[in-house]
């Protein structure tokens, strides 16, 4: 990477401190609103509870400070990297996030890889027989795709592929009991893989083949398409070498922004097939009122969509060298 | 013309429900699990309620939630994106910056957080997800009123000493309502969809039948009574459709110009 390159990743990044910061701080309060405490959760668990075990709970978690003190001392161990302790899982936040962050990152990066691929060929494919019957194809399965719940393409596919056929497993990451190792590990991941995957992919897949397909329609407008046509190329040089070069920027735009709502919907989808990444662990701490682990995840969320935007950027700046890094 | 047909008819069924089934939908009628067919069209579900009747109630409260919320967002949205682009410099500077953290913020966590937190009412169900909705109206709606801020037309009514709020609300806003309208009709949509995703992790009003209540509770039975998840879930499917496809066609009639083939 360039010297100029680099100046321009520091500066994104300064640039987006203040945003995490902001991020933290809302999320703190948002969560201080919610009735009821870690205590009384703790409490109600254990069936009953003096006045006396309370306050010690209270104090033991430091939820019994007034409200701007326990935003400070989590804004001192957010800058630290210290994301808390998590009274319910019995270990620290950032470890557990760290064990659930691989699974999503596969499934994000599986879903992204997907969508993004797919989409782009899928769209140009529509876009170069405009109006044929392949182009209207396509488009109605996108038209349909992209009006379908996820959660609920999730139990379907559920009750078409693992329920009738038995092709594929209804839930979980791995065979845990089977104690696979080595390859014999990867391809039991993998087959697990495939429904959430295809579920959550199926949405993004239909957004990205529609907004593709437009985008080539704009690019065969251009004067350079008629210049390469002019200087004899063939028609599958003009597509594939200079059309599609220029179509997939906005699509890779969009792919950039959708980041944070692909986390979204991986809640969803990883709900449905209990997959065990930070998405199942946002819904079941947010049900346990496990504030620290929630504050941790929103954390963690909000830097992931960043460094991703950035280097969504970079790659931006790459296929199209005429976009400057400021 | 299709996608209007489909979306008159859920409308109908939606405003007709309590004439069509007047009982409420979480009455238990029948034995539990009844397949599709015989005196109750859809089936029952795991508890014996009656499947049409809860599918036929759930349309009036996506369609009350998707509305109400699309509407506070683009007011909202508008509001925003409008002073931003209107009178750009500081004010833009912040206020985009303002949209751009609710943007990196995963919104559908967003909308999860602010229901629990909030406690799962139909009108706190509304505030989440006109919350996470707005933000996307208006990077719109400032980019129309940038465009319009140096058009000569707004140049007169400056010139002439027309007041802000007069050149906003009478002589821009018109001009970007098309394509107010034509976002604000797909936001729809995207709001039936979140919110059908919140009832089905449980976050929905427990007074009011919603089809993603339907499909979560209906889900420990996926097994043996397929119906019971799939009925609602292409409810929502069709509806989501029709708006969009509604959405495109105002799309197409009010912006001819950028009709793309």
């Amino acid at each position: 990477m360039t010297a100029k390159g680099l100046r321009y990743v520091v500066r994104r990044l300064a640039l987006a401190i203040p945003t995490i910061l902001t991020i933290v701080v809302l999320n703190f309060g948002l969560v201080h609103l919610a009735p009821g405490d870690a205590a009384d959760v703790l409490a109600g668990e254990a069936g009953s509870a003096t006045p006396q075990y309370m306050a010690q709970l209270r104090q033991t978690f430091g939820l019994d400070q007034p409200l701007y003190v326990q935003l400070v001392v989590y804004l001192e161990r957010v800058l630290t990297l210290d994301l808390g302790y998590s009274f319910r899982h019995g270990m620290s936040v950032s470890a557990l996030i760290a064990t659930r962050l691989g699974p999503t990152l596969l499934l994000m990066l599986t879903v992204l890889l997907l969508s993004v691929g797919l989409g782009v060929l899928l769209g140009a494919i529509a876009a170069r027989n405009l109006n044929r019957w392949r182009d209207n194809l396509i488009s109605v399965l996108a038209v349909l795709a992209y009006a379908t719940p996820v959660f609920w393409a999730g139990l379907m596919l559920i009750v078409v592929f693992s329920v009738k056929l038995g092709w594929f497993p209804v839930s979980g990451m791995e065979e845990v009991a089977a104690f696979n190792e080595g390859w014999a590990r990867v391809l039991d991941i993998a087959r697990h893989l495939v429904l959430p995957a295809i579920t959550l992919t199926l949405f993004y897949l239909a957004l990205y083949t529609r907004l593709m397909r437009a985008s080539v329609l704009d690019q065969y407008a251009m004067d350079y398409v008629v210049t390469a046509r002019a200087k004899g190329l063939t028609e599958r040089q003009i597509a594939w070498r200079h059309v599609l070069r220029n179509a997939m920027l906005p699509v890779l735009t969009m792919a950039g922004v959708q980041v944070g709502a692909l986390l979204g919907g991986a809640v969803v989808v990883e709900t449905v097939f209990a997959w065990p990444g930070l998405g199942f662990l946002a819904y079941e701490s947010l049900f346990a009122r496990d504030i620290n682990l929630l504050l941790g995840i929103f954390f963690i969320s909000g830097c992931l969509v960043v460094v991703v935007n950035l280097a969504v950027d970079l790659l931006y700046s790459v296929l199209d060298p005429r976009i400057e890094l400021r | 013309m299709a996608g209007l047909t489909i979306l008159l008819a859920v409308i109908a069924l939606a405003l007709l429900a309590p004439l069509l089934y007047p009982d409420s939908p979480f009455a238990l009628v029948a034995k539990p699990f009844e397949p599709p067919s015989g005196p109750h069209f859809f089936g029952t579900d795991q508890l014996g309620r009656d499947l049409t009747a809860e599918v036929v109630h759930g349309a009036r409260t996506s369609l009350l939630i998707g509305l109400l919320a699309t509407v506070i967002a683009v007011f909202v949205g508008a509001t925003i994106g409008g002073l931003a682009g209107y009178y750009g410099g500081r004010i833009d500077a912040l206020l985009m910056r303002f949209t751009e953290m609710f943007q990196t913020i995963p919104f559908f966590l967003f909308a999860i957080v602010l229901v629990t937190v909030l406690t799962p009412t139909i009108a706190n169900v509304i505030f989440a997800i006109s919350l996470v909705s707005w933000p996307p109206m208006a990077r719109l709606v400032r980019g129309e009123f940038l465009a319009m801020r140096s058009r000569e037309f707004v140049l007169a009514c400056v010139s002439m000493g027309m007041n802000d709020a007069r050149i906003i609300l009478m002589h821009i806003l018109p001009n970007t309502l098309s394509a107010i309208i034509v976002t604000g009709s797909l936001m729809v949509a995207t709001a039936i969809l979140i919110e059908s995703g919140l009832s089905f992790l449980g976050l929905s009003d427990p007074n009011t039948m919603s089809w993603g209540y339907i499909i979560g509770e209906g889900r420990t039975a996926l097994r043996t009574a397929w119906w019971v998840c799939t009925v609602p879930g292409v409810a929502i499917l069709v509806t989501v459709m029709a708006i969009n496809l509604v959405g495109e066609g105002l799309n197409d009639a009010l912006n001819p110009r950028l009709r793309t083939a």
